[in-house]
This record gives structure tokens, C-alpha cells and sequence, in this order.
């Protein structure tokens, strides 16, 4: 086989299943392209020589009936793996080296999976564009100098540009959903207490939820069914009844009725955002499934109680990194001294305002002219979905207001960087399951996304949904490597 | 609403993050854009809204009390950026 970096993970499983191929080929294939790949910068930590030992060492004694034998796969660098270093992008932790493994990393393992190394992401998972990195802004692998979205950005660029066959995020207002729109791929937000956060650096603690990104709907769904699982070291994993979701998998959802919500726009939305959103409903259409006009009334309060909600909790767990028990630490005069050192130095220049932010709205007189506030307009978010699912099984809506932008475009703007996840931010609010699916270009030709909200724990459907409307969708990622010498 | 630099200072004390004077200036700068942004929130008559401070609704399991960790003391001291045999070392903190 000629080129098995561009399989899909379905077909990877099922290659080596048939001894096709073996998991050594396999892993040098990704390695050899990762190698290859160093300019778009999508690895902060390559750990190729250990994932060849591991696949050669499944080789000799393979197990087939793992659902991940001998696959090597690079994980977003905020997951905290045994032994490997763990940054969450940030200076503060670049020496950090977890002494434990994150629940839903050690899942993927226990399949057979094996590392290939540390995807690069925003610091603290605190960006839209994988440009607050400490190690650097990622290129997308749809063209030079385009940024590949954010948080989950070197994740977004590895597995367009083929450097790893599925991958996994965390999203806390957007960070699977926006750069898996950017870069044409598929990613999945799960409900909130799916998938454990044990050992997933903390953000935003009652916001942030890991999920699947992949090449295509029917491996999101396998990738799902491995990360899900109830852990009683997360007290807000929930124990729930979780589906065979690859298994499971149907493109039959006729009759199922897909909520159009009208608030879903904004002032100088592009056109071709508008087109893809009319498309979208009319591939929904063909696929037998009722559209439904819906009203989410409180939408264009969600973005501004996210930046109080979010920047709070960050606030709050970022609290730890005071330069005294791991990572980076800063000479000071005296103890304070050190204290503040390390965190002006040791934080980038994101993750300090937004630190100051939610130091600010929990700070005494301000609590409950913001933070309640911002809980309480939280609320009113989650009456609108529950009152639309009174009449919807799912929610259709873009996934981002428009598609990539270059590297450098946005920086210097905290709030037009923001409004990137408008679209996707509620959910998070509300603790719901969602996907974006690629579902067409922009006239640049860059990919642009379709997001499916669903009810809580109804990951099946939305997967479902997608799943149909993927099929009718058809796309196709053009890629060049021209990031290739 | 603004926010001044002496607020900024403020809040810089609480955060335990040092801050120039230049810096102040940025951050109060892009605090004031993002604060403006999150007013809009005042539109919203929330008087009789209940705060939502956890979307899974769940009340917490209970477990018994035990070590189920292994000892990885040495893992642990490893990743400190200053340490003594079993300890933590910081600046001097009693004079």
C-alpha cells in the first residue's frame, strides 16, 4: 500500500485487522510524513522512537480483537500522559512530566492504540487560533501562513495534513468544533460528563469536555465509543447509558426533526456562510429528515457570559501554577516575589488577561454584578434548548461565522478573535453534544463547517445525523502538501 | 464602566502576576474592549432566574476513603523546580 497515511481510521483498523499491513509500516508511514511536516508545526513533542518500539512490539505479539490494534495516533498536548512531557502550550509547564495518565488517553492505550506524540495548542487551550501557543503559531495544512483554528489547532493540522489518523481534543467554548471546520475535518463536543477530565489540564472546569477529531463521521463514532466511559475520578463523570455508537451507526433518520434556530447569524456574516447553512438544510432535507424553524432567544448573550464564566474557572484552576511544585519558576526577592515573577513571566500574554478577567469578576463588589450575572443568563441558555427540544430532536446550525483566517489577522483584537465561537459557545453553556461536519468552501476554496447540537447524551443521533448528511455532503479536502520540500 | 490603572494594579496584586506600567496600560486597554462587550449582558432582566452553577445534574457519589494511588513520591519531586530530599523548597519565607 502505497499510502496508508491517508486512510481513514476504519480502514487502517481494518488493514492491519487483515494483516495488510502491520503496525510498524504503519507507524513509520506517519512518522516518516510527521518528519517531513516539521513546518507546519503541529507537534510540540515528537515521541517517535518509543511509538516504533510499541508498534514493533505489538507486531510480535498483535491483538486483533482490540478495537485500536498497533495504531499510532498524536494526542492535543493538554492531556497528560505518563512519563511524556506534557505542556498545554504553555511556558509555564514546559518542563512538566505527568508522573499519570489521563483517563481518556489511557482508554485509547487500553485499545492498542500507541502515541505518536504532543499536538500543539493554544496556551491553556485559551484561543481560536493555535497563536497563543508558547511553541509557536500552527499553519493549516489547507494553505501557507492560514492559522488551522484553536484551541485543538496542532491536532486540526495533523490529521488534515495526514500526520496522524484521528486525534482527540478538548473543547471548552469551540476548540474541536471551530478548527475541525477550519481544516475540513470532523469533530465531536460530547456532552458534558461523557468523556472524564481526569488528567486533562483545566481550563474552564465545569465548560471543558475531550472529544474526537477524525477524518470522517464513522471514525468519530468508534473514537467516541473508547474515550466515553464513567470514572469515579472525575466527580462530574456521569454514569450513563453509553451506546456501541460505531455500531450503532445508521444514515436512517427520516422523520427525525431538525431545529433551524433564526438567531443563528451575525452582522456581517458572509454569504457563503448563509449558502452553506441553506445547503445544509436542504442535504437534511433529502436525507428524509423535517425541518423545523426554531427560536434560541438568548444566543447573542451566550458570548458575553462565556468570557465571564470561563475566564473565572480559569482563574481559579490556573491558580496552582505558582512555580513551586512543577513547571517554571522565576527568581524573586522573596516568596510573593517569586509568585508573581513566575506567573508574569512563566503565562503568555492571553492567558494573563484572561486570568485578570476572572480575578476581576470574582473580585468583592463585582461577584454578583458579573459572575452571578453570567450564571443566571447561563440559565436562560439552557431554557432555550430545553424548550427546543420539546419540538426538535437536533439542532442545524454553521458551525463558525466564517471560515480560516491568516496567521497574524486577529491578534491584535481579543473580541473579533472571540467572536469566532459565537456559534459554538451555548453549547458549552449548556452542557450539549455537538458535531461539526465539513460541509463545503468558501471562495478561497478553505473548508467550512456545519455544526448538529444535540440533546444531552443523544451523541447517537447527532452522529447519526451526521452520518447521512456526510454521505449526500460528499467532500473532499484538497490538499497539496506544499508545506513539503 | 472603565477600568483604571490603579484597578489594574489592583487585580494584579489578587492575581499574583507583576505588572509594568506598560503592561497596565495594554491591559486596561483590552479589558475596557472586552468589559464593553460583556455589558451587554445588563439588557437582560434576570431578577427571578436562578443561577446555573452546574449543567450535570447529578448529585455526587459517594466512595470509600482509601489510597489507591502507588507511591510516586520521586516522579512527583522530579517535576519541582527547586526541591530538598522530601521537600518543596521555596524562597526564605521566616527571617
Amino acid at each position: 500500500m502505497s499510502d496508508i497515511t491517508s486512510l481513514t481510521l476504519t480502514d487502517l483498523v481494518k488493514s492491519i485487522k487483515d494483516k495488510k499491513i502491520s503496525s510498524e509500516e504503519t507507524t513509520r508511514a506517519f512518522i516518516d510524513r510527521g518528519e517531513k511536516s516539521r513546518d507546519l508545526n503541529a507537534y510540540i513533542t515528537e515521541d517517535f522512537s518509543n511509538a516504533l518500539d510499541k508498534a514493533i512490539a505489538f507486531d510480535q505479539k498483535p491483538n486483533f480483537d482490540l478495537k485500536l490494534p498497533g495504531i499510532p495516533m498524536a494526542v492535543k498536548d493538554l492531556f497528560c500522559t505518563n512519563g511524556v512531557k506534557t505542556t498545554a502550550g504553555s511556558k509555564i509547564l514546559n518542563n512538566f512530566i505527568p508522573p499519570y495518565e489521563s483517563t481518556v488517553t489511557q482508554n485509547i492505550w487500553n485499545e492498542g492504540a500507541i502515541l505518536l506524540g504532543k499536538l500543539n495548542c493554544d496556551e491553556f487551550a485559551m484561543g481560536s487560533s493555535n497563536e497563543t501557543s508558547f511553541f509557536g503559531s500552527v499553519q493549516s495544512p489547507i494553505d501557507k501562513d492560514l492559522v488551522p483554528g484553536g484551541s485543538s489547532g496542532g491536532s486540526a493540522s495533523a490529521l488534515a495534513a495526514n500526520l496522524t489518523p484521528i486525534t482527540i481534543g478538548t473543547d471548552t467554548g469551540g476548540s474541536i468544533r471551530q478548527p475541525a471546520s477550519f481544516t475540513g475535518t470532523v469533530g465531536l463536543k460530547p456532552t458534558y460528563g461523557s468523556c472524564s477530565r481526569y488528567g486533562i489540564v483545566a481550563f474552564a472546569s465545569s465548560l471543558d469536555q475531550a472529544g474526537p477529531m477524525s477524518k470522517n463521521v464513522k471514525d468519530c463514532a468508534l473514537l467516541q465509543e473508547i474515550i466515553s466511559t464513567y470514572d469515579e475520578k472525575d466527580s462530574t463523570s456521569i454514569d450513563f447509558k453509553r451506546n456501541a455508537y460505531s455500531k450503532e451507526l445508521t444514515n436512517n433518520i427520516k422523520g427525525k426533526k431538525i431545529g433551524i434556530p433564526k438567531e443563528y447569524t451575525v452582522d456581517g456574516m458572509p454569504k457563503e456562510i448563509e449558502d452553506l447553512w441553506a445547503k445544509g438544510i436542504e442535504y437534511a432535507k433529502d436525507c428524509g429528515a423535517e425541518i423545523v424553524e426554531i427560536s434560541l432567544p438568548h444566543t447573542n448573550y451566550a458570548l458575553p457570559a462565556y468570557y465571564i464564566v470561563a475566564p473565572a474557572e480559569a482563574s481559579s484552576n490556573l491558580a496552582r501554577y505558582d512555580g513551586v511544585k512543577y513547571g517554571f519558576r522565576s527568581k524573586g526577592e522573596n516568596l510573593i516575589d517569586m509568585y508573581e515573577k513566575t506567573r508574569s513571566e512563566g503565562f503568555g500574554e492571553e492567558v494573563q488577561r484572561r486570568i485578570m478577567i476572572g480575578t476581576y469578576v470574582l473580585s468583592s463588589g463585582y461577584y454578583d454584578a458579573y459572575y452571578i450575572k453570567a450564571q443566571k443568563v447561563r440559565k436562560l441558555i439552557k431554557n432555550d434548548f430545553d424548550e427546543a427540544y420539546k419540538k426538535v430532536d437536533a439542532i442545524l446550525t454553521p458551525s463558525t461565522p466564517s471560515a480560516a483566517f491568516k496567521i497574524g489577522e486577529k491578534t491584535n483584537d481579543p473580541v473579533s478573535m472571540y467572536l469566532n465561537d459565537i456559534f459554538t459557545v451555548p453549547v458549552n453553556l449548556a452542557g450539549l453534544p455537538a458535531i461539526s461536519i465539513p460541509a463545503g468552501v468558501d471562495a478561497k476554496g478553505y473548508p467550512l463547517g456545519l455544526q448538529i447540537i444535540g440533546k444531552a447524551f443523544d451523541e447517537q443521533n447527532i452522529l447519526n445525523i451526521a452520518y447521512a448528511m456526510e454521505e449526500k455532503i460528499e467532500f473532499k479536502n484538497k490538499i497539496t502538501d506544499w508545506w513539503i520540500k | 464602566m472603565t477600568i483604571d490603572l490603579k484597578t489594574i494594579k489592583h487585580i494584579s496584586k489578587l492575581s499574583r502576576i507583576s505588572v509594568d506600567d506598560e503592561k497596565a496600560k495594554k491591559l486596561a486597554g483590552d479589558m475596557n474592549s472586552i468589559f464593553n462587550f460583556i455589558e451587554k449582558l445588563k439588557e437582560l432582566d434576570t431578577n427571578n432566574v436562578e443561577p446555573l452553577t452546574s449543567v450535570a445534574e447529578t448529585t455526587l457519589k459517594l466512595r470509600i476513603d482509601e489510597v489507591k494511588s502507588d507511591n510516586i513520591k520521586e516522579q512527583v519531586l522530579k517535576n519541582s523546580p527547586d526541591e530538598n530530599e522530601d521537600f518543596f523548597v521555596v524562597p526564605r519565607v521566616v527571617e
